[in-house]
């Protein structure tokens, strides 16, 4: 290292990681469904796909968590998305790309991805 | 990317309750359940817990798991880090509440705590240089570099009001300014760490190298740059691996990012540290033996004046601060002098390091602003004395420093205060005593840790101390006269007044404080003969009660000296010349018939 740019450069290049011990309470939250059916129905990409969305666009106060099973198995993988302007919005049958889409439309552009809804999925 | 991080604490508290084999344990259930790219071990510093470990903390969800066992990992590993389902019952029970899980910071332990010096402990790998820097780690040493002047940095530590944390207190900017300005020929001079932490019970800087090694080396950097010097030097203790490990990784790492070595960032300053092991010698914490020692010589102090910062290391101006001092600097710089001396009290700013032990629930590692009370650390940080008992003392400062009675238990701890009540702050050992600890055997303690440890130069040390342990070795023993406790209270301010460096200046204090404020317990062990707290074993008696004896011939049986006698099913007798007070008997005893007075 030569310069104080390359020092920077380290430091943003960590701070997802970093963000991820950070105490302070999340506004936005990201919970996934991780019972046994939601990893049966492919739950396990869709946390990694969320997790890693949120560190590549460096947002803060976005927490990615698990949950159990909250009785709706043929619907899983299931994905709570709480923030601040929707409340709580609950996502079916969830892949990588959708959870891609969610992060970037609903918690970035602020727009819920009506069309991955429960709601919509009856 | 991991979606998921387990800090597990690698300080050496931890690591002698076994977290290594934790670690492995964890890597091991990680892979069986295919979470390798998902979750991330990272061993720390130390959390400060010390009491609960091993200790490990779940992120994102901040769940902390005290007192792991290894057959603990392969739940945590299935429940928790795969299916999210946290595993309550091996939570720090007072983070679980009704509500969900209560974070870390809102706990008894944590809330009045306020991290300067171990903001990074336990919550970076100290290893890794990256975790460091992304929590502005460097920016500090790139900010003096970039938009200061050496002098202007020396302003800003004059202004925050930081004194030296090793326990006299001595202004950390004067120190700065003094080696700066008083010998200006351009020759070389040096910038060293007093890392050889002695006092019994401390380990504050153990913990500060090994969770933040990279703090300690940022801030010396910044103090070779204010001073104009281009070496430094760590003197730590040998007995601390895993600091000088952690140490010299740490080292390594910056030489690699060229953040020591030549042309630091380009702006034509050179600074460079080595490592510089202590063999246990505890004046070699004194500054001028501690240099001397460096320079491979054998480790004794010499008169000051020249101060170090004159005539130090080598015979150059010398920079020689703590490294709980060194901690705080990276944070005065990038924040301000003024919110640093926005914490503390009036002469004292900032926050201390305390390491608490002895009769206490939380023993472990403690930050609080100075002018926290000791009431507020031994009551509500520290959860209290153990069993219901009585405080009785807290001694601070080690074999330097004194007794904190019950009285004074809402005084603001801070340097004046301490020293006006006959203690003083020392490094941050906080001893707490109770009803069943002697006064008079805690001074004598003492007395031989500093007979065994003075190097023997000056007379006033090497013998006076010697003496002062006999007396209270006669006192202890029932031998005391009333004119000794006169005799020896002299001989203390003799020994302050004529030693030559710190250890012999400081070491009657133990004697003098316990004097001052425990003085019928040296009268009862001089006058009734007796230790009321029942620790001298000379002056003990133990007797067995007619009532309550059922004759079990249990105690006879236990006592190693046939001291005991008696026949079956008939009450038993102690022979008191035979008798070697070894308390065997009495632990032996189910009926509670043994007593000792």
């Amino acid at each position: 290292m030569k310069t104080l740019e390359d020092l920077q450069a380290i430091k943003e290049k960590l701070q997802g990681q970093m963000d991820l011990r950070n105490e302070s309470h999340a506004e936005t939250k990201i919970v996934v469904g991780m019972a046994t059916c939601g990893i049966a129905a492919g739950a396990r990409p869709v946390v990694t796909a969320f997790s890693d969305t949120v560190q590549e666009h460096k947002l803060h106060g976005v927490s990615v968590t698990l949950m159990g099973c909250i009785g709706l198995c043929s619907q899983e993988p299931i994905v709570e998305v709480t923030t601040p302007k929707d409340g709580k919005v609950t996502y079916v049958k969830m892949t990588p790309e959708k959870a891609k889409r969610v992060v970037e439309e609903h918690i970035i552009g602020g727009n819920v991805v009506t069309e991955y809804t429960i709601d919509n999925n009856k | 990317m991991y979606r998921s991080q387990v800090l597990v604490c690698g300080g050496t508290g931890c690591t002698s309750s076994g977290s290594p084999a934790i670690i492995d344990r964890l890597h091991e259930e990680i892979k069986k359940n295919g979470l390798e790219e998902e979750v991330e071990v990272i061993r720390t510093g130390c959390f400060g817990l010390c009491a609960l470990g091993p200790i490990m903390i779940v992120y994102p969800e901040g769940c902390f798991y005290s007192a792991v066992k290894e057959e603990d990992i392969p739940e945590i590993v299935s429940e928790h880090l795969l299916k999210g389902r946290i595993v309550e019952h091996l939570l720090y029970k007072e983070t679980v509440t009704e509500n969900g899980i209560k974070p870390l910071s809102d706990t008894n332990f944590y809330k009045k705590q306020h991290r300067v010096a171990l903001r990074n402990c336990g919550l970076i790998n100290p290893e890794n240089i990256d975790e460091y820097i992304a929590l502005d780690g460097y920016q500090a040493l790139a900010k003096v570099l970039s938009e200061m002047t050496p002098e202007q940095v020396i302003q800003t530590i004059l202004d925050s009001g930081l004194r030296g944390r090793g326990g006299a207190g001595f202004p950390t900017g004067k120190k700065w300014q003094l080696a700066r300005t008083i010998v200006q020929d351009g020759g070389q001079k040096y910038v060293c760490c007093n890392a050889d932490e002695g006092d019994p019970g401390a380990f504050m800087d153990r913990s500060v190298l090994e969770g933040d090694p990279h703090a300690v080396i940022e801030a010396m950097a910044i103090a070779g740059y204010a001073i104009g010097a281009t070496q430094g030097y760590i003197y730590v203790r040998a007995e601390y691996p895993i600091a000088v490990k952690r140490l010299q990784i740490a080292i390594n790492q910056a030489r690699e990012y060229g953040l020591l070595g030549k042309n630091i960032f380009g702006k034509g300053f050179d600074f460079d540290l080595d490592i510089r092991l202590g063999a246990g010698a505890f004046v070699c914490g004194e500054e001028t033996a501690l240099m001397t020692s460096i320079e491979g010589k054998r480790g004794e102090p010499r008169c000051r004046p020249p101060f170090p910062a004159e005539k130090g290391l080598f015979q150059r101006p010398t920079v020689l601060n703590n490294v709980e001092t060194y901690a705080n600097i990276p944070q005065i710089i990038l924040k301000g002098a003024d919110w640093f001396s926005s914490m503390g009290t009036e002469k004292s700013k900032g926050t201390k390091v305390f390491a608490l032990g002895g009769k206490i629930n939380n023993t472990g590692l403690v930050e609080v602003p100075m002018g926290t009370t000791l009431r507020e650390i031994v009551y509500e940080i520290g959860g209290g004395i153990p069993k219901g008992k009585k405080f009785k003392a807290a001694q601070t400062g080690g074999p330097s420093g004194g007794c904190i009675p019950t009285e004074h238990l809402d005084i603001k701890i801070d340097y004046d205060n301490l020293i006006a009540i006959g203690s003083m702050m020392g490094s941050g050992g906080l001893i707490v005593m109770d009803e069943d600890n002697c006064m008079v055997d805690i001074a004598k303690f003492f007395l031989e840790f500093t007979v065994d440890e003075s190097c023997g130069k000056c007379t006033p040390c090497r013998i006076g101390t010697k003496r002062l342990y006999e007396m209270l070795h006669k006192i202890t023993s029932g031998n005391g006269t009333l004119e000794d406790l006169d005799k020896m209270e002299k001989l203390c301010y003799y020994i302050k007044n004529n030693s030559l460096c710190g250890l012999g200046q400081t070491a009657p204090n133990p004697v003098l404080s316990t004097l001052r404020y425990f003085k019928d317990e040296y009268i009862a062990h001089v006058v009734d003969k007796k230790c009321p707290a029942g620790v001298c074993t000379r002056l003990l008696q133990y007797k067995i009660v007619e009532d309550k004896c059922k004759g079990c011939t249990a105690c006879a049986r236990a006592c190693p000296a046939g001291a005991i006698s008696g026949t079956v099913k008939e009450p038993h007798k102690i022979d008191p010349a035979k008798c070697i007070k070894c308390g065997a008997c009495m632990s032996k005893c189910k009926f509670g018939a043994i007593i000792k007075e």
